[in-house]
């Protein structure tokens, strides 16, 4: 099958059929640079994507101390030799001209280069100064998924031992942690219960706003083999727009924004009612059955109809596979946890696995996906708004028990309350009770709800702000010190996927110029401020990454996300391993759950639990009488509409989302030429009803509007569901006149600039899927398409006159079968 | 007037005053989007509370008003919003905040006091539909005071440590 596949024109390339329950054939995806060939690469270098939550195994080429391309890894069971169209392309943003190469200082208003002493001294005098005026509560950080996991413990243990401060968080918290907290609601406790072989042995897929397709292809390309194979699974689509995924569904739904929580109710209440109840994994393995059965009773599937505007009819249909199925696997992302009532949501389809027993057996799982790649880091660490190994900080237990790792006295780890979440440190910031915000790989100015508040608050003179990053992106334009970080394939560390698959990426070649790997930032700065634990020792005692690793590891030790078995020698070895991995489990663990509910027990549990609507915290005498077992939680929720719903000045539903060509934003992505020229700008997905209705066509020039703010963009007219916008997140400003905002030569172009400021009380993940938003014509497209690919969820209704979307020579890419592989391996030249 | 139309009554004010309580602090603090939009909801709340005491007071001769309106407030709204912006930028509101989730708590708290009592006349009368009544009300009161007391432990060490 050795063949030359344009991937911007066929983004999960060729087919490799397989049955179920059968191995997923490999197939090695090669890109080189051109008038690269194999022969010519002196090095493969081991590596894992970061460009998604799949963590897809790859090796990098080298030549001459220059990467010239990737290849996936055969051997890994996370991909099987396949990479995703970001992973094929992407490497190129590295050696892009524009990376930071000297750090940055802002002097009299303008940023100008420095040296790193200069640059450090910066930050930890202000730290200091703070530190000492006003305390550790003035000081934040703000970070990635992108980072290794290295990283995120080192940045964890200095921000709350050394400096004693609760704000501390990742980007992930607008990408995963809805995840999280539904893992934690149903089972007491985060990490993914299944395993991405589930796919293997499914009879029925559910993708709960999950566009598969676009957000983790190599997964998808898995389940596109198995449709064309032997028993193929029957897919249940719930998703607005007519994605990939919901093209090829048995069933799709498409629901109004917001209304999530009202059709899981229906299909919940179908299933009770159908009798498809395992009784006996309730009884032996959950609590709170009967509330779930009562607060469903009244949820039919005509009532959810009214709510959610699917027939009832489709509902009842959905329910039926979803009832029936003897293997059931559910994937669940940023339609569910992006949206209205994000947690409950989330929380109803963990209900669905729990009370039919669809849990811990192959083909039997949960998917809580992450958007970001290395969000389950950030999640382990404890720098998302959670103490390290998923540790309860309401038990006093837990607290002294990681006092007693990081040798500091408990009351040095602030948990008087809940890690602050991201949305709250901005708040702070603009109060005035933040004053430094050390932002790491992360662009707020583009990512953020509400985009022109965001840039408010990060250009106050009050507040100190320090940017990490690889680009001077929209967000380090306005900050005070910038610094030159180096990325993936310059440094080495591990990182864990979406199921739990540690991989380890080692450096391939030297970052530009100055820039350094976060990790070594991050130890200079805990060696400049002198972090000490209680005995006088540095608090942060390691060096390196192998070291940080092994200090890690034994914060993880006993823990459900324990790691103790695990070296980097081993990470070396032929695939990532799922942890846990431990002496009991020295080869790591493919599905928790297997034996029953296991981290749930009152003792044991990372969170007592919040109220799904209020997100008010239950108290550990509530757990406990509620839950003494520790079982598995069923946990109930009733519908409420939407903060914001269209009305006469704004009559639409306006949603954001991701595409298969670009990356959170284009930070790297849009300096990938295959990449950018597939969807090189923002465009607006309006439905042909509405299309007509208002008399728009392919390439008109709109605006759409909401009382925060408004963007530009063309229109393209799709199957996605009347009253419904789409609009793509993150393009920012970086390559437009305009160069941070917009301004009187650049129009809005960030989907931002119009989301609202409003978060999931439980998760306190923003919402980006439910505004209501305006939309008027600009100017006629005479001709022109818009700047939308055709390949995906936003393939035009009528194809006339637009071109379809396609790469070219520089986007061919070689497929060959999955023999191993067997050439030089690394170092061997 | 006997005992139990006596705690009608008294629920229906400090139902109608919580719901009044809840859309001024959420006006008041729209730069604090959490308790913006969470007193929101929970306003909704008890608005059905004040309905469905309204309802039952019909069944016992009492004659309580109706609920307030969600947007009765007009321009002494848009004047509290106004305000909100106009000090979004500084820290002293977050004292004004804690004051009123404090105030917001005790109102709850009071409340759930008085759906204790009459559950227990319900019961001691033997009146399945004031039990009814009780039995869905008094846990969404409950969950409006625990709202308000996890909001003031979650940012109180902030907000008084900064002043
Ligand atoms: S899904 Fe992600 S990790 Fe996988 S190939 Fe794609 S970009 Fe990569």
């Amino acid at each position: 099958m050795d063949a030359s596949v344009d991937r911007i024109a066929q983004p999960w390339g060729g087919r490799t059929p397989y049955g179920r329950h059968e191995v997923w054939p490999a197939r090695v995806d090669t890109h080189l640079e051109e008038g690269v060939a194999p022969d010519d690469v002196q090095r493969w270098v081991r590596a894992a994507s970061i460009l998604h939550s799949d963590g897809d195994a790859m090796d990098i080429a080298v030549v001459d101390g220059r990467m010239v391309g990737v290849r996936g890894r055969a051997q890994d069971r996370v991909n099987h030799g396949r990479l995703g169209p970001k992973d094929l392309f992407g490497w190129q943003a590295n050696a892009s001209s524009g990376r930071l190469t000297r750090p940055l200082v802002r002097r009299g208003g303008r940023l100008v280069e420095t040296d790193w002493a200069t640059a450090m001294d910066r930050i930890v005098s202000r730290s200091r100064s703070l530190l000492q005026e006003k305390g550790p509560g003035s000081i934040g950080f703000y970070t990635t998924g992108q980072l290794f996991l290295e990283e995120y413990y080192t940045l964890a243990v200095l921000a709350r031992a050394g400096i004693g401060t609760n704000h501390l968080d990742g980007n992930t918290r607008l990408c995963t942690s809805t995840a999280a907290e539904a893992l934690k609601e149903s089972f007491g406790c985060d990490g993914q219960p299944g395993s991405y072989d589930d796919i293997d042995h499914a009879d029925a897929i559910a993708l709960f706003g999950h566009n598969l397709a676009e957000t983790q292809p190599v997964q998808w390309m898995r389940v596109l083999d198995r449709l064309e194979g032997a028993d193929p699974p029957r897919l249940v689509c719930v998703d607005p727009r007519p994605t990939q995924v919901a093209r090829r569904a048995t069933v799709h739904l498409a629901p109004r924004g917001g209304t999530n929580v009202a059709l899981l109710n229906a299909l919940l209440h179908e299933i009770i009612r159908t009798g498809r109840v395992d009784h006996a994994y309730v009884e032996a393995h959950t609590v709170g059955f009967e509330e779930l059965e009562a607060r469903v009773a009244e949820c039919t599937p005509a009532w959810a109809a009214g709510i959610c505007d699917v027939p009832a009819a489709r509902i009842a249909e959905a329910a039926e596979i979803l009832g029936s199925a003897d293997r059931l696997l559910s994937t669940v992302l940023q339609g569910v946890y992006q949206s209205h009532q994000a947690t409950a949501a989330a929380v109803q389809i963990n209900n669905i696995h729990l009370i039919r027993g669809m849990l811990g057996r192959p083909g039997a799982g949960v998917l809580q996906m992450n958007g970001q790649p290395t969000a389950q880091n950030t999640r382990e660490c404890g720098a998302n708004g959670d103490l390290p190994g998923f540790r309860n900080w309401e038990n006093d237990q837990h607290v002294a028990d990681l006092a007693k790792v990081w040798n500091v006295d408990p009351k040095q780890i602030p948990h008087y309350a809940p890690p602050t979440h991201a949305m709250q440190m901005f708040r702070y910031a603009e109060q005035g009770s933040i004053r430094m915000l050390w932002v790491s790989g992360t662009n707020p100015a583009v990512s953020l709800p509400e985009l022109s508040r965001i840039r408010s608050i990060l250009s106050q003179e009050r507040l100190f702000v320090v940017v990490q990053d690889l680009f001077l992106t929209e967000t380090a334009q306005l900050a005070d010190v910038v610094l030159p970080a180096a990325t993936w394939g310059e440094k080495t560390g591990t990182f864990t996927n979406a199921d739990r698959t540690v991989h380890l990426s080692d450096k391939a070649v030297d970052p530009p110029g100055e820039a350094r790997p976060d990790l070594d930032i991050f130890l200079d700065y805990a060696r400049r401020m002198d972090f000490r634990d209680k005995d006088g020792g540095p608090l942060v005692h390691w060096h390196d990454p192998e070291s940080a690793f092994e200090a890690w590891k034994r914060c993880s030790a006993g823990r459900p996300c324990d790691y103790t078995g695990l070296t980097y020698g081993k990470l070396r070895g032929p695939s990532g391993i799922q942890w846990p991995c431990n002496e009991d489990a020295p080869d790591g663990t493919e599905r928790l759950y297997t034996d029953g509910i296991s981290w749930a027990h009152p003792d044991r549990c990372e969170t007592y639990g919040k109220d799904l609507v209020t997100g008010a915290s239950d108290s550990v005498v509530e757990y406990r009488s509620l839950n003494p077992d520790g079982k598995a939680m069923i946990k109930a929720a009733a519908y409420l509409p939407p903060h914001e719903e269209p009305g006469a000045e704004y009559p639409f539903q306006l949603t954001t989302g991701r595409t298969i060509y670009h990356f959170h934003t284009r930070t790297k992505t849009g300096r990938v030429p295959q990449l950018n020229a597939a969807a090189p700008d923002v465009w607006v997905e309006v439905s042909v009803a509405d299309a007509d209705e208002r008399d728009l066509n392919e390439g008109d020039l709109v605006e759409v509007a909401t009382p925060r703010g408004a963007l530009r963009g063309r229109v393209r007219v799709t199957d996605i569901r009347p009253g419904l916008l789409f609009v793509p997140f993150h393009y920012g400003y970086w390559d437009t006149p305009g160069g941070k905002g917009p301004d009187g030569s650049t129009p809005g172009r960030a989907a931002n600039e119009t989301t609202v400021t409003d978060w999931d009380p439980v998760s306190k993940q923003p919402l980006f899927k439910t505004a209501a938003a305006a939309l008027t014509l600009v100017e006629r497209g005479g001709g022109r398409a818009a700047p939308a690919p055709t390949t995906t969820a936003s393939v035009p209704s009528r194809s006339g006159g637009v071109t379809a979307t396609a790469g070219g020579p520089s986007a061919s890419v070689a497929q060959s079968d999955g023999a191993p592989w067997h050439g030089r391996e690394e170092g061997s030249r | 007037m006997n005992g139990i139309t006596l705690t009608l009554r008294v629920l229906h004010h400090g139902e109608k005053h919580l719901a009044r309580h809840l859309v001024a602090v959420a006006e008041r603090h729209r730069t604090e989007h959490e308790v913006h939009h969470v007193a929101t909801d929970l306003a909704v709340w008890s608005r059905e509370h004040v309905q469905r005491l309204t309802d039952t007071g019909h069944h016992y001769g009492v004659k309580l008003g109706d609920p307030p309106h969600p947007s009765d407030s007009g321009v002494l709204a848009t004047l509290r919003e106004k305000a909100a912006d106009a000090v979004g930028r500084r820290p002293e509101p977050g004292l004004l905040l804690l004051r009123d989730l404090r105030e917001l708590h005790l109102g709850a708290t009071e409340n759930s006091l008085h759906w204790e009592m009459l559950a227990q006349a319900a019961q001691a009368a033997k009146d399945d539909r004031l039990l009814a009544l009780v039995s869905s009300c008094h846990p969404q009161t409950l969950r409006q005071m625990r709202w308000s007391n996890t909001m003031i432990k979650n940012i109180s060490a902030q907000i008084l440590t900064s002043l």
